[in-house]
């Protein structure tokens, strides 16, 4: 059974239907990602799943626990954990700063008003951990305004990362980043997919399609296509779309 | 010394021998004694009122009322349970923090100007409750006669009458209450807190119950406003409405603005000094202090929103960089 299910999804705003019939299905251990043109509701479809926003129809499963309409607290406590596409960075801490929040270590200490979090060896060791994996070893006391974009783009994968999930969704890693920083964000996604489940939504197909395991093409609030990236190149549908050119 | 530090930081050191000896010096500075006994109780208050504002980002405009209801639940306290000092600041406390906790309720879903008016609404609400349930407060007159209560240890109890007295009192609280605000700002707690300033939708995200943190904020922030209002009902010998207007709610936002709360757990003392500092020295001159005042919190945030201690943490920034440049050997490529 896979990890995490979305069931017959529907979802508008007002009049506009932005997502029409979504079924997803993730696999753990697997690397999957979710494509398609502008304005298909590949974000919402992310936002639905992740709680940001109650589906009108549909069932949202996550380990075989029915998640639908669930605040993103406890969604995010189960070990479902996001980055944005917008960049959701906390400017005024460092960049260890921005991991320790995110442990759940540091969570379940989250009320207790003595601790002292800045000698905590154990935290402070997971937080760089999580540095070296994202790529900034040796940033740990710059200040995350001071980053430059993609460092703070790798920033805001690692907070998402810091939060151990057992499922990772990353909302358009490569938005805003050049070729250079792109190959190193799929070098580092590369090593990450060995031990944690990812949801990739991508914009960049070539990055999709060198990265994921299983993908899903969204369109017209529906899933279009899906398959390996290899069934995908064969497919239709996606050949007489613009989608095929670009892969 | 690393251990030490978890507690006692240097800044402290320095603040508490400033306040710690402040009897000694403050008559040659022009200044008096009972002065002193109010501007280390509004420091306590501004500290607790800089918990919402300069950590988690929640502008309270009617904080002035905790204060109040601070003074008028220690002045009850010892005219209808028993006079004894410690039960009664507990009880200033726990008052304020059951009334803070119902408010926090309706407001910690809210945040942004939502949150101001919210806070206003509830201030002005406690205001006029104070001003007409004269049975309890005495209304406009105030309730008079609160007594300074001796520091009672069992085996040995000191006077607070004389203001020297009372002042090294406060100072105490006052040291108490910096020390256990430092250590909550840089607890877990205080790092969610301030992480929900920058960014409350990223929190919920990590898992975190942002109204429920919220909630707690506010209460805590309330218990050392109350706090506050009952030694300053002691210090004046009265509790009076006043602390509760509108106008006293935005002073308090004005000092810890001033000071620098944004930036510096230190804005809220210093911002507390510099008020305190205009009225006494700029209000001999004139009448017109307010004005003066005000438009130099005016040229503050138009120039320097982050406040004195913003200007502060500039100035040591440049002075390093100085120091650095200085000493690195590309400076002086001659060599020695």
């Amino acid at each position: 059974m896979a990890l995490f299910e979305a069931i017959h999804v529907h979802k508008r705003f007002g009049d506009h239907v932005v997502l029409e019939e979504i079924n997803l299905s993730f696999e753990e251990h697997k690397l999957s990602g979710i494509m398609g043109p502008n304005g298909a509701g590949k974000t919402t479809c992310f936002n639905v799943i992740t709680g940001r926003y109650k589906p009108d129809r549909g069932q949202v499963i996550f380990d075989g626990q029915d998640i639908t309409g669930k605040p993103p607290r406890t969604i995010a406590q189960l070990g479902i954990s996001r980055s944005f596409q917008v960049m959701n960075v906390f400017d005024e801490y460092t960049a260890r700063d921005n991991l320790l929040l995110a442990v759940p270590g540091v969570r379940q200490k989250g009320l207790n008003i003595v601790h002292d979090l800045a000698n905590d060896i154990e935290f402070n060791a997971k937080a760089s951990d999580v540095l070296n994996r994202v790529g900034l070893a040796g940033k740990e006391d710059v200040l995350a305004s001071d980053l430059s974009y993609g460092q703070r783009r790798a920033l805001e994968i690692g907070i998402a990362l810091a939060a151990e999930p057992r499922i990772l969704f990353l909302d358009e890693p490569t938005a805003g980043l050049g070729a250079e920083a792109t190959a190193e964000l799929s070098a580092m996604i590369n090593r990450l997919k060995q031990d944690v489940t990812i949801v990739i939504i991508e914009h960049d197909m070539s990055f999709l399609f060198g990265l994921a395991d299983h993908i899903n093409v969204i369109h017209w609030g529906q899933v279009v296509a899906q398959g390996s990236p290899d069934e995908l190149k064969a497919n239709k549908w996606v050949q007489s779309s613009n989608l095929g050119k670009l892969a | 010394m690393q251990h030490a530090e978890r507690w006692i930081t240097r800044e402290m050191l320095v603040a508490f021998l400033i306040f710690g000896t402040l009897p000694l010096w403050v008559d040659s500075v022009g200044l008096y004694s009972y002065i002193g006994v109010e501007v280390v109780i509004w420091m306590i208050f501004a500290l607790g009122f800089n918990l919402l504002l300069g950590y988690t980002g929640l502008p309270s405009f009617g904080h002035g009322a905790f204060f109040g209801i601070g003074g008028y639940a220690f002045g009850w306290f010892q005219f209808n349970m028993m006079p004894n000092l410690w039960l009664a600041l507990l009880f200033a406390i726990v008052m304020t923090s059951i009334i803070g906790a119902l408010v926090a309720l309706f407001v910690s879903h809210r945040r942004g100007i939502y949150f101001a008016l919210l806070t206003i609404a509830f201030g002005q609400i406690f205001f006029f409750i104070a001003s007409k349930w004269t049975s309890l407060t005495g209304g406009e007159d105030g309730m008079l006669n609160i007594k300074r209560l001796p520091a009672d240890f069992g085996f040995v109890s000191f006077s607070l009458q004389d203001n020297t007295a009372l002042y090294f009192f406060v100072f105490i609280v006052f040291a108490l209450v910096v020390i256990v605000l430092w250590r909550l700002t840089h607890s877990p707690f205080g790092k969610v807190i301030r992480a929900i300033k920058q960014n409350e939708m990223r929190v919920g995200f990590l898992g975190y119950n942002v109204y429920f943190y919220k909630w707690m904020v506010f209460t805590i922030s309330c218990a050392v406003s109350g706090l506050a209002g009952g030694l300053f009902a002691m210090a004046q010998e009265g509790a009076y409405v006043q602390v509760m207007s509108l106008q006293w709610s935005g002073i308090v936002v004005l000092m810890t603005l001033i000071g620098g709360g944004f930036v510096s757990f230190w804005g809220a003392v210093v911002g507390t000094v510099v008020f305190f500092l205009a009225r006494d020295l700029l209000g001999t001159y004139t009448e017109a202090w307010l004005l003066w005042y005000g438009l130099m919190f005016m040229v503050l945030v138009m120039f320097k929103p982050e406040g004195i201690a913003g200007m502060w943490q500039d100035a040591v920034k440049a002075l390093r960089r100085r120091q650095i440049v200085a000493s690195s050997p590309s400076a002086h490529p001659v060599g020695k």
